[in-house]
C-alpha cells in the first residue's frame, strides 16, 4: 500500500558500528524514516505528551462554565489569546476541553487495543493448541464477528446493556480481536511446524510454556504491527459512537464526543467541532503512516 | 460445485441461526423479556398475557425454539414508543435507507474501481500520487467528519444545498455524496493493490512477451484477476454502508433505519433494536452469501479448495 | 531386560494421490511393523535411504506422534504419544537431537538460557546460581567457550549450534538419546568433531542411543549394533562387523558397496540398485525389495520374507530362508 513511502536505505556506513559517532548516527535515523514517518512520530510524540499531563496543559478547567464569555471566537478568527480555540455555548475553553477530550479518547483506544490483543492472541493460541472441534468454534466465532458491522454489535449491546466508561472501553476491546485472533492463530500453526516450537515441547515444556515464553516473543513483531493498524480503527469507532451521544457520556469529553454537541453550533461556531475533528484526522493518519511504516519494516507479508 | 453452493448456503443458515441465538441471549441476560419488550408502563394484564403467549413459564429450551418460530413468522412484538409493531416501525424506514446506500454504492463502485485500475497502471506517475494521497480520507477521516465538512461548505456557507432533513432530491445528495466518497477512496486502494499485485504475476509479464497488444494483456488477464480479491471488498463494503448509514442518517438528520437505530438505542426502545439487528445480520448474510457465489463462480480453484475443506 | 523394546510397530499415514479432484486415497506405510531392542548404554544405528522411515521410527520410540499398531517399552513402562504430565515427566529419561540445529533453537533467546531450559523445566525449584553453573558445566563439555552464553543462535556456526542442542539435550542426563541424523546438515569437516564428541560423551555419561543415518560409515563408527531399513521395514539387522563384512541381504550388499574406500576398490564390484527409487505409498507385493534386486525370485514376487535369526544377526531374505522347501523352489 503505502511502501513507496520508504525509499530504499542508503547503505549504511561503517556497519560494525564503531566508527559511528553522535552525529552520523543522527544521519542513518533520518534516512531511515521518510519524512512522512517523522511528522506522524512528532504528532504521536505531542498526543502523548496530551495523554500525560493535559491537566496541567489546559488553560482553564475544562468543565468550567463562563456565560459571559459564550461562543467566544478563536485567534486565527480575530479572537483573543485568553482563549486560544475560543469557547462553546456555555462558555467552556475549547482548548482545555480538547486535551482532556485527546486523554479520554486515545485512554481509552489503547485499552481497547489491549483487550482486544490480548483476547485476539489467547483465542488464536487456543485454536492452535486445540486444533479439532474447539478450532472449528473459534473459526466460527471469528467468521461470525467479521459478517456483522462492529458499530452495530456495539450499538445494540449499549442499548441492551446500558452504558457507562468500563463497559464501554470494554466492548470497544471486542473490535479487531477476530483479525489478531487469526493472525495469532495462523502464526501459531506455522511456529509448530518450525523445529523450535516443537523441540521445546520435546524437552518436556508445558503448553504455556512454548506458547508464553517461545512461540510470542517470535511472534511478537508482527502482533504489534497489527494492534498499531487496529488502534486508528478504535479511535474512529469510539468517536463515531461518542458522536451519536452513545458513548463517552458527559460531564466526560471524548473527541467524537465534542463533535456530536459542536455540530448544533456548526453556523454559529464551527470552531467547536472543526478542532476535535483535526485531531481525530491528524491522529488517525499519523498512527496508520507509523503502523504501515512498522510492516514494510518488520513484515511485508503481513496485510 | 453444487457441493460448494450447498456448502456456503448450509454456513449462511449457520450464520443466521447464531445471529437469532445471540438476540435470544442477550434479550434473556437484559432482564425480563416481557418487561423489555413491552417496556416497564405495561399493564400488568398485557404483561400477563405477553408471559403466557411467549410461554415464558416453560423451560428454557422450549422458550428458545418459541423464540424462533416466533422470529420467522415476524413476531418480534412492540414499539415502546408508540405501541405499533416493532416490525412495521423498521419496515416503513428500510425505503429511506436504501436511497441512499444504494446510489452511494454505486458511487463507491463507478469511482473506486477505475480509479484504483488507473493508479496501479500509472503507478508512481503524478495521478497514482494523487489518487493515493486522496484515498487517505477513506481510512483517517470519520464518516461525520466527512459529513460536517461538506455541510459546512455547501450548506452553510454556499447554501446551496440542504443541511439536513428529506423530502426533495437535494436533501439526498450531501448523504450520497459523504457515504460515496469514503467507499471510493477505500476500494480505489484495495483494487489498486490488488491490481499491482496481478500486473507482478510472471503469467502477466509472459503473456506480454509474447507479444499479445497491453491493452489486451490488461483487459483479458489483468483485470479479469483482479477482480477476484476486489470482490471480497466490495462484499466488505455492504458492511461498511451499513454502519456508515448509522452515522450519515444522524448527520443529515435522513429518517432511515440508521437514525432508527441510534434514537432506539438511546430511548432504549429494545423491540425495534432487536429487529433492526436481526434485519442488518440477515442483509450481511445474503450479501456474504451472494459475494461467495459470485467468487466461486469466477475463481473455479477457491471452489474445490473449499469443497476438499469440507467445512 | 533390554532398556528399550520395540515390537511390531506401525505407522501409517491417509495420503491422496495427486490427480484431479477427487485425488485416490491411499495408505503410506512408512514403519510397517519393526521390531528391535536397544540396550543400556548401546548404540543401535538405523540406516537406510531417504523415505524408508527412519525418522517416523525416531519419532514413533520417543512418543512424539502415535502409532498405528504395536508396542514401545522404556524401561519396563509403555511409552504413549498423549503429551500429558507423565509423558513430560519421562522427557528426563528420553531426549532427542535433531537435524536441523537452527531449526530447533529459539533464535530469539540466548544459548545459554537455552541449554538451561530442560532444569527449567524438569527441576524447577533449582537456585538460578546452580542452573547457571550447571549449564557453564555443559557448555564445557560439549566445547563451547564461556563466553559464547549469551550469543544468539544465528551467531554461532552449524557445529556449535549442534553442540548447543547436545548439550541442552543432555542437561537432564538421560538414559536414553534418539539422534536423527545429527551431521547430516554440518560441514565435512566439522561431522568428525561432533561425532567424536558425542561418543565420548556417551563414554563418559554411559547412555544408550538410537542413532539414524545414511551413511554407512558413520552409523559403523557410533554404533554397537545396525540395522537396514528398506520401505518401513528392517530387512538386516547385527553386530557393524558382521554386516559391513558381510551383508547377507542384497540390499545391505549394495549399500555396502557403495561407500568409497579405496582399499576395497579391487575386491568388490560396485552394485547399481536397477529399477525406480522406493516409493512407501506404492509398496510392491511380497518382498518389498524385489522389484531392484538383482537376485530376486519368483517366491519374492509373492511372500513378504521373514526376519530370521543367523547367528548373532538377523535377515528377512528368502535367500536365506532356512527352510529346505523354499530352497528348492529357489533352485528351480
Amino acid at each position: 500500500m503505502s511502501v513507496e513511502t520508504f525509499p530504499d536505505e542508503e547503505p549504511r556506513h561503517g556497519s560494525g558500528g564503531s566508527v559511528h559517532n553522535a552525529k552520523s548516527r543522527l544521519k542513518v535515523f533520518f534516512e531511515a524514516r521518510p519524512p512522512t514517518v517523522l511528522l506522524a512520530l512528532a504528532w504521536i510524540g505531542l498526543m502523548l505528551i496530551v495523554v500525560a499531563f493535559a491537566p496541567l496543559l489546559a488553560p482553564y478547567d475544562y468543565l468550567a462554565i463562563s456565560l459571559s464569555d459564550r461562543l467566544a471566537p478563536p485567534v486565527f478568527l480575530d479572537g483573543g489569546w485568553v482563549h486560544p480555540l475560543g469557547t462553546d455555548e456555555l462558555g467552556r475553553d475549547v482548548l482545555s476541553r480538547l486535551l482532556m477530550s485527546i486523554r479520554i479518547s486515545i485512554v481509552i483506544a489503547f485499552l481497547s487495543t489491549l483487550i482486544a490483543a490480548t483476547l485476539g492472541v489467547s483465542l488464536g493460541f487456543f485454536a492452535a493448541y486445540f486444533r479439532g472441534r474447539a478450532e472449528q468454534v473459534i473459526l466460527m466465532m471469528i467468521d461470525a464477528q467479521a459478517a456483522m458491522p462492529f458499530m452495530i454489535i456495539a450499538l445494540a449491546v449499549l442499548a441492551f446493556f446500558g452504558n457507562s466508561l468500563v463497559l464501554f472501553t470494554v466492548l470497544m476491546g471486542f473490535y479487531g480481536w477476530e483479525r489478531i485472533a487469526r493472525i495469532a492463530r495462523g502464526l501459531a500453526l506455522s511456529a509448530n511446524e518450525q523445529g523450535y516450537a516443537t523441540a521445546v515441547r520435546d524437552l518436556g515444556a508445558s503448553p504455556w510454556r512454548i506458547y508464553g515464553r517461545h512461540i510470542l516473543p517470535n511472534i511478537a513483531s508482527t502482533l504489534i504491527v497489527s494492534m498499531t493498524l487496529n488502534f486508528p480503527e478504535v479511535i474512529l469507532l469510539e468517536s463515531g459512537l461518542s458522536f451519536l451521544g452513545l458513548g463517552v457520556q458527559p460531564p466526560l469529553s471524548s473527541l467524537g464526543n465534542m463533535v456530536g454537541y459542536g455540530r448544533d453550533y456548526i453556523q454559529s461556531a464551527p470552531w467547536i467541532m472543526l478542532a476535535p475533528s483535526l485531531v481525530i484526522v491528524l491522529t488517525t493518519l499519523a498512527i496508520s503512516i507509523i503502523g504501515d511504516w512498522l510492516r514494510d519494516l518488520f513484515d511485508p507479508t503481513l496485510r | 460445485m453444487l457441493a460448494y453452493v450447498l456448502n456456503r448456503m448450509g454456513r449462511a443458515l449457520v450464520t443466521i441461526v447464531i445471529i437469532v441465538s445471540l438476540a435470544f441471549v442477550i434479550l434473556r441476560l437484559s432482564g425480563d423479556p416481557a418487561i423489555t419488550i413491552l417496556g416497564p408502563e405495561a399493564p400488568p394484564q398485557a404483561v400477563e398475557a405477553f408471559r403466557k403467549a411467549w410461554g415464558l413459564d416453560q423451560p428454557i429450551w422450549v422458550q428458545y425454539l418459541k423464540y424462533f418460530s416466533a422470529v420467522f413468522q415476524g413476531d418480534l412484538g412492540n414499539s415502546m414508543r408508540d405501541g405499533r409493531s416493532a416490525l412495521a416501525v423498521v419496515w416503513e424506514r428500510v425505503p429511506l435507507t436504501l436511497a441512499i446506500t444504494v446510489p452511494a454504492l454505486l458511487i463507491n463502485i463507478l469511482i473506486g474501481l477505475p480509479a484504483g485500475v488507473l493508479a496501479a497502471l500509472l503507478r508512481n506517475t503524478a495521478f497514482d500520487r494523487l489518487i493515493m494521497t486522496v484515498s487517505v480520507i477513506g481510512f483517517t477521516v470519520p464518516s461525520f467528519v466527512m459529513g460536517l465538512t461538506l455541510a459546512l461548505v455547501f450548506a452553510v456557507s454556499f447554501r446551496l444545498l440542504p443541511s439536513g432533513g428529506s423530502g426533495t432530491i437535494a436533501h439526498a445528495v450531501l448523504p450520497v455524496v459523504t457515504m460515496g466518497i469514503i467507499g471510493a477512496a477505500v476500494i480505489a486502494r484495495f483494487t489498486r493493490s490488488a491490481m499491482l499485485e496481478v500486473l507482478g504475476q510472471p503469467y502477466i509479464r509472459t503473456a506480454s512477451a509474447k507479444g499479445a497488444a497491453w491493452s489486451r494483456v490488461i483487459m483479458r488477464h489483468a483485470l479479469a484477476n483482479a477482480a477476484i480479491p476486489t470482490m471480497t471488498i466490495i462484499g466488505f463494503m455492504v458492511g461498511s454502508l451499513v454502519a456508515g448509514a448509522v452515522v450519515v442518517e444522524s448527520v443529515f438528520s435522513w429518517p432511515g433505519v440508521g437514525r432508527l437505530l441510534v434514537t432506539a438505542v438511546a430511548n432504549r426502545d429494545l423491540a425495534v433494536v432487536q429487529v433492526i439487528l436481526l434485519f442488518i445480520g440477515f442483509t450481511m448474510v445474503t450479501a456474504n452469501l451472494a459475494v461467495d457465489l459470485l467468487y466461486g463462480w469466477v475463481d473455479p480453484r477457491l471452489r474445490t479448495k473449499a469443497d476438499r475443506a469440507g467445512t | 531386560m533390554a532398556l528399550l523394546r520395540v515390537r511390531e510397530l506401525k505407522r501409517h499415514y491417509d495420503v491422496r494421490l495427486p490427480g484431479g479432484l477427487m485425488g485416490r486415497r491411499a495408505k503410506l506405510k512408512a514403519v510397517d511393523g519393526i521390531s528391535f531392542d536397544v540396550e543400556k548404554g548401546k548404540t543401535l544405528g538405523l540406516v537406510g535411504e531417504s523415505g524408508c522411515g527412519k525418522s517416523t521410527t525416531a519419532k514413533l520410540v520417543l512418543g512424539l506422534i502415535p502409532a498405528n499398531a504395536g508396542s514401545i517399552t522404556f524401561d519396563g513402562k509403555p511409552v504413549t504419544a498423549s503429551h500429558d504430565a507423565a509423558w513430560r515427566a519421562m522427557r528426563r529419561r528420553m531426549q532427542m537431537i535433531y537435524q536441523d540445529p537452527l531449526g530447533a533453537l529459539d533464535r530469539r533467546l540466548p544459548i545459554a538460557d537455552q541449554i538451561g531450559e530442560p532444569l527449567v523445566i524438569h527441576e524447577p525449584g533449582l537456585a538460578a546460581s546452580y542452573r547457571r553453573e550447571r549449564v557453564a558445566e555443559l557448555m564445557a563439555a560439549v566445547g563451547l567457550r564461556r563466553d559464547q552464553a549469551g550469543s544468539y543462535p544465528h551467531e554461532l556456526s552449524g557445529g556449535q549450534r549442534q553442540r548447543v542442542i547436545i548439550a541442552r539435550a543432555l542437561a537432564l542426563s538421560p538414559d536414553f538419546l534418539v539422534c536423527d541424523e545429527p551431521v547430516s546438515a554440518l560441514d565435512v569437516s566439522i561431522q568428525a568433531q561432533v561425532l567424536n564428541l558425542l561418543e565420548d560423551l556417551r563414554a563418559k555419561n554411559g547412555f544408550a542411543s538410537l542413532f539414524i543415518s545414511h551413511d554407512l560409515k558413520v552409523v559403523r563408527q557410533m554404533s554397537n549394533r545396525v540395522a537396514v531399513m528398506y520401505l518401513g521395514l528392517i530387512v538386516e539387522e547385527g553386530p557393524p562387523e558382521a554386516i559391513f563384512h558381510d551383508p547377507m541381504h542384497p540390499y545391505t550388499r549394495a549399500l555396502v558397496s557403495a561407500i568409497p574406500t579405496p582399499a576395497r576398490r579391487g575386491r568388490r564390484e560396485r552394485i547399481v540398485l536397477q529399477g525406480d527409487p522406493p516409493n512407501p505409498v506404492d509398496k510392491p507385493a511380497g518382498c518389498p525389495f524385489h522389484p531392484r534386486c538383482p537376485s530376486a525370485m519368483d517366491i519374492c514376487r509373492t511372500t513378504p520374507p521373514k526376519l530370521i535369526g543367523h547367528g548373532p544377526r538377523r535377515v528377512a531374505c528368502h535367500l536365506h530362508d532356512d527352510a529346505p522347501e523354499t530352497r528348492l523352489i529357489a533352485a528351480e
